[in-house]
């Protein structure tokens, strides 16, 4: 991008002949004092930004923190999520999905999410202890095996801490679905790259937060800065008892559960 | 589908042409860990095969990573491997590993053994193969009782150094799977030595298949001196090989961590077929005892004694079994490690396509390819005893015992 302090400046020439003010010159003059005019009204010059606007991801570190006591289940992060970042319509390709978790008297789990739980669930049935819902996502792990695997680098972790594909510079071997330990990652049919859950970030460096979040009801998933003091998400991180999934696994996730029960795998 | 499945977990990743990568592989590790016999250990029995292992392991080398590349999504940005690797990832090594045992270790030996009959053949012959001779030469000719000494060193060398290569070579293959901490059912430290030993045993047994089969083409007769020590290496490698494989298996019952469960219902359920019946039953303890009562592996004559022609039809026999036993073990590891959820709570099935990319057919042809290349391999430079030319008449006769020693 360029700034306006880098935009060209035509050389006046200063000689006494040329003083006469002609159209050429007009022009040029013109030419030379439209930068500085627009830049007073901040009119934005071939789309560049002023510096201090400008998206610096040194400055944020992203997580999402889940409350699994107020999803209902209702599938509304799994329909904006596929909206929004174009995931295939078919059952299988899921950057975000909910899970439900039905425990009966007799200790059984079953777990079902049919089309990721984007439809919602039917009714559960039998003798049931307990039940609840997990959203799932990319973890964004901070030591993430998808990033270690990957033999071209094409899967990288952004310095604001997402996990993201580079889609013109994967070769589509897959190593990083198999090194997910969340089953995050799925091949997309059409391109033939790994893709996931970005954490909606072009929607992040403008300031929003991911479409799963904006849509969902109760406010069960909180986005925000892991390391400012004064965020949502900060509040969910202090006043919740916290856990992340298979922290067996080392991984270092950045999705953060309140009230998930020891059964969730 | 049995149980629960992540929602993305539902197409496998892996096909059948990822089972066929590290078994050609193995092969190739293998067939050169048997040509080293001769070479660095002087096992002087298995001479005539020495040859014929070195161009089986290039033969299955150059198709090696053909599965691979047509299984990649984007085949085309595939260099960028070579290009951009990524230190931190264990794939990113196939390239350089690939690239070192093929040029440094293979070509090379190959080229520095048969150079003195390179140069010998383009001397007598006439037309077209003279001149794919004298290409193959280099252009070093020099037939000088130094030069020859100086090849029979190389070659010790680069087999010396060809040994941990090849094991590198496979051993690496086992640690892609191995490293993948997600996958219980991959994630050994033991699964790059179990791929070792059973590259040794595959690479034998196809070597032995090839020497028999090929020698009843040729309608010369089989050097049982040879076959018996290539089945007696065989039953050692194979008696290695399942030792680790029930030492893994014993562990990992034993320690029963969280997913023995969902490992237990994949093996008692999917791999019931592959794993107990084909990879344990007929490829491994059946062709084992065979051989352990056949070849003079144990004592120096064989327990069970029969007729030569028998004999080699048990060896050929014994070695196909364990061909399907070792295709089993790489189909367990690859399609067993992906039928079951990282969730631990459910299965899922392995769609095998018949004639699509990753298909049946496609690995036919792949399997086939290598048979191909070799028969090319074997017309250019043949590895029978017969075709080897001694020095001209004329030649200094103080060289002759100091030639290249095969």
């Amino acid at each position: 991008m360029m700034s306006h302090d880098e935009h060209p400046v035509p050389e006046v020439p200063s000689t006494p002949e040329n003083q006469s003010v002609d159209r050429r010159e007009f022009l040029k003059k013109c030419g030379l004092a439209a930068p500085i005019l627009l830049g007073v009204i901040r009119v934005p010059v071939l789309g560049a930004q002023d510096a201090e606007d400008a998206y610096d991801a040194a400055e944020h570190l992203y997580g999402m923190g889940i409350d699994v006591s107020k999803c209902i289940g209702c599938g509304q992060c799994v329909a904006a999520c596929k909206i929004e970042n174009d995931v295939p319509e078919e059952p299988h390709f899921f950057n975000t999905w909910v899970e439900r978790y039905v425990i009966g008297m007799d200790e059984e789990v079953e777990v079902d999410s049919p089309d990721g739980g984007m439809n919602g669930f039917p009714t559960a049935e039998g003798d049931i202890r307990r039940t609840f819902f997990v959203p799932k996502l990319c973890n964004h792990c901070a030591e993430a095996p998808c990033v270690q695997v990957c033999p071209v680098g094409a899967t990288f972790t952004t310095e604001d801490g997402v996990v993201l594909v580079d889609e013109d510079y994967c070769i589509g071997c897959r190593y990083c679905i198999q090194a997910c330990p969340y089953g995050a990652r799925w091949l997309h049919p059409e391109k033939l790259v790994a893709s996931k859950c970005t954490f909606c970030y072009h929607r992040v460096v403008e300031g929003l937060v991911p479409a799963c979040v904006e849509v969902c009801p109760t406010a069960a998933r909180v986005f925000g800065e892991l390391q400012t003091r004064a965020t949502p998400l900060a509040r969910f991180l202090r006043f919740n008892d916290i856990q992340v999934l298979k922290p067996h696994m080392n991984t270092k996730p950045k999705v953060y559960y309140a009230n998930l029960d020891g059964e969730v795998t | 589908m049995q149980g629960f499945i992540y929602p993305n977990e539902f197409e496998l990743q892996w096909s059948l042409l990822i089972v066929l990568y590290p078994y050609v592989t193995g092969l190739v590790a293998g067939a050169f860990i048997l040509a080293s016999l001769e070479r660095v250990f002087n096992v002087k029995e298995v001479e005539p095969t020495y040859r014929l292992s070195l161009l089986t392991a290039l033969a299955f080398l150059l198709v090696a990573p053909l599965p691979l590349l047509l299984h990649l999504g984007h085949p085309f940005r595939s260099y960028e491997i070579f290009l951009t690797p990524n230190s931190q990832s264990a794939m990113a090594m196939f390239g350089f590993v690939y690239a070192w045992y093929l040029m440094v270790v293979l070509l090379l030996e190959i080229w520095f053994d048969y150079r003195k009959d390179l140069v010998l053949w383009y001397r007598q012959e006439r037309g077209w193969r003279r001149w794919v001779h004298y290409a193959l030469t280099l252009g070093a000719t020099d037939l000088s009782e130094r030069s020859l000494k100086f090849d029979d060193r190389v070659g010790r060398w680069i087999t010396l150094i060809g040994i941990p290569s090849a094991f590198l070579l496979h051993g690496y293959v086992g640690f892609i799977f191995g490293s993948i901490k997600a996958n219980p059912w991959w994630s050994s430290v033991l699964m790059p030595v179990v791929f070792i030993f059973s590259a040794i045993v595959s690479g034998i047994a196809l070597v032995l298949l090839i020497y028999m089969i090929s020698s009843m083409i040729r309608w010369k007769p089989v050097d049982m001196r040879c076959a018996d020590k290539l089945a007696s290496f065989l039953f050692y490698a194979m008696v290695v090989d399942f030792s680790l494989e029930m030492l893994d298996f014993i562990h990992r019952l034993y320690e029963s961590e969280e997913s023995i469960e969902i490992l237990t219902q994949l093996i008692q359920s999917r791999l019931f077929i592959s794993l107990i019946v084909l990879q344990i039953v007929l490829g491994t303890l059946l062709p084992m005892i065979v051989l352990g009562l056949t070849a003079p592996a144990l004592s120096k004559r064989s327990f069970v004694k029969m007729p030569d022609e028998l004999k080699r039809l048990v060896y050929i026999g014994s070695a196909i079994m364990v061909q399907i036993g070792i295709f089993s073990i790489r189909w367990n590891v690859v399609i067993g490690g992906q039928l079951f959820s990282k969730s631990l709570r459910g299965l899922t099935v392995y769609k095998l396509e018949l004639l699509g990319l990753e298909g049946l057919l496609t690995t036919g042809i792949l399997l086939i390819l290598p048979f191909v290349i070799l028969w090319i391999l074997i017309k250019v430079l043949p590895p029978w005893s017969e075709d080897e030319v001694s020095l001209p008449e004329a030649r200094e006769s103080a060289e002759a015992g100091s030639a290249s020693p095969v």
